[in-house]
């Protein structure tokens, strides 16, 4: 169930991939058109061609380039979660990353310089990239 | 159009170039023609198309929660067989709402319902997870509801997509494409959640039991009926009861029937409630930003609400309220760090609350609603 969704979900439809085949095959022969054209001494022609054709061509990777990364963006992203635990008595204060079976103010091993019990004081995600603010 | 049409083919220049431009005249009224008569239905097919795609990545979704969740139930709750049968019923599982013909007494009709399904689920997950604790027990129901939810947006996607495909009715189509941003947002906080949720950290919707717990920690603890802690704390010479939702498993607990306990108790002399709780943000507004009100902060179906509001209207007892804005994404996700941070804010805020709105010698109530997932007390 779940390995025929997820071949459903990273495949490109049929319907898209004929049309960037279409206009992938329509810049080719546009490209040898212009070929033709330059040989047959109509430069401007040439000139019209090969442009439409470059152009159709990129559009065409393009799309499929895109179809392709949002096929591969369809993941579910683990944050990265830490968990900041403190000494109350010393103040030493260290940082790792989250494990299971942390909870806030959970009672851990004793403080590393003081001896006193550690505690978690508290577990978040950090977000890296800032809120766009739409110039408002 | 036709400027152009004219304009174009006569680029290309004349002799070796008069066929193109016939092509492409051609061309031009084809396009014409074809947007002239089906334009509609291509602008249709553009909106399935895109449509299709997020339901795509909606089943991806909906598998790999149900994936995440079977994992985390066979390695915490060590189940004998396996639990994919139990937990794709799970899915499934509904809850009727009371009929609401004759209003009267909904509230504690809602109320059962709701004890029921919250009894009838935790015994599943008791079911299927044998080996699980407490803590666990209520961290899969929560990982499960999760999933349930992730199904439900999924199935009701697919419905809506369907009758538009069947009927080919640009307006089912259309109300579907317009509101989708929105329910891949939803749907992608509550994958979110789901990974939070099985692994047991805390999310943003626990702004108001993380400050209760910092309020109330190192201090003796009671348990309130349903799912609940007090503690009584000595705050700027005011007697102030904390009230959180039982931690550190996933559990809102039902802050209502706690309220009501604690002011019974005290008979009605209660000089302020102050709840605190997370809140919709509007968009441009900062993620952790402190903002204070009157009235009961508290979601939900509306029960514990209706409950606190009843409480403190039979004594005249003010209420306050103190909010951490996020959206929703931030509320079920876990906590992101500007939340956490502005736990010291809300208490410097309260006590200012506390300060101008009671006298020394007063009790207060204070309750941090939201779900305790990932904070003891």
């Amino acid at each position: 169930m779940s390995d025929n969704s997820s071949s459903a979900t990273t495949k490109i439809s049929t319907y898209l991939m004929m049309i960037v085949l279409i206009v992938l095959a329509l810049s080719i022969v546009a490209l040898m058109l212009s070929v033709n054209a330059f040989i047959a001494g109509n430069e401007m022609v040439a000139g019209y061609l090969l442009v439409i054709g470059f152009i159709a061509m990129g559009l065409s990777v393009y799309v499929m380039l895109q179809s392709r990364r949002r096929a591969s963006s369809m993941k579910i992203e683990a944050p990265k979660v830490m968990t900041t635990i403190e000494c109350k008595k010393c103040n030493f204060k260290s940082v790792r990353e989250f494990q299971r079976g942390d909870f806030v103010f959970k009672d851990l091993d004793p403080c590393q310089k003081c001896n006193d019990k550690m505690i978690i004081t508290a577990i978040y995600k950090e977000v890296k990239e800032k809120e766009k603010t739409y110039g408002v | 159009m036709f400027t152009a049409m004219e304009v174009l083919p006569n680029l290309f220049g004349g002799g070796g170039g008069d066929s193109i431009s016939n092509i492409l005249s051609i061309l031009f009224y084809v396009v014409f023609i074809v947007f002239l008569f089906y334009g509609q239905r291509i602008q249709m097919y553009v909106m399935i198309r895109e449509v299709e795609g997020s339901l795509h990545k909606l089943r991806y979704i909906k598998e790999e929660g149900r994936k995440i969740t079977i994992e985390t139930i066979k390695e915490i709750g060590k189940p004998q067989t396996d639990p994919s049968d139990r937990v794709d019923r799970y899915l499934e599982y509904f809850t009727i709402a009371p009929q609401s013909m004759d209003p009267a007494g909904i509230v504690y009709k809602l109320d059962h319902i709701l004890d029921m399904r919250d009894t009838r689920l935790k015994d599943e997950v008791k079911i299927m997870a044998p080996a699980s604790d407490e803590v666990q027990i209520n961290n899969l129901e929560n990982t499960l509801e999760a999933a349930m939810a992730l199904n439900f947006i999924y199935k009701v996607v697919r419905h809506y997509y369907i009758q538009g495909k069947k009927t080919l009715s640009l307006y089912v189509i259309m109300q579907l494409q317009m509101i989708l941003p929105l329910v891949m947002k939803e749907a992608e906080a509550y994958a979110s959640a789901l990974k939070a949720f099985a692994d047991g950290q805390p999310i943003g919707d626990g702004a108001g039991p993380l400050v209760a717990a910092k309020l109330m920690h190192g201090y003796e603890t009671r348990k309130v009926p349903k799912d609940c802690v007090v503690a009584t704390v000595p705050i700027e010479g005011r007697t102030a009861f904390i009230i959180k939702a039982e931690g550190p498993g996933g559990n809102v607990g039902k802050p209502g029937d706690a309220v009501k306990a604690v002011i019974d108790e005290n008979k009605g002399k209660i000089s302020s409630v102050i709840m605190i709780d997370a809140g919709l943000k509007l968009e441009g507004e900062t993620v952790g930003e402190v903002a204070e009100g009157i009235g009961a902060a508290i979601g939900g179906p509306g029960v514990d609400q209706f409950k606190i509001e009843e409480a403190v209207v039979k004594y005249q007892i003010p209420l306050n309220a103190v909010i951490v804005k996020e959206d929703i994404g931030d509320a079920v996700s876990p906590m992101r760090k500007e939340i956490a941070d502005s736990a010291d804010k809300v208490i410097e805020r309260m006590k200012n609350v506390i300060l101008e709105r009671t006298k020394e010698g007063d009790k207060i109530i204070i309750v941090g609603v939201g779900n305790t997932i990932g904070i003891g007390q």
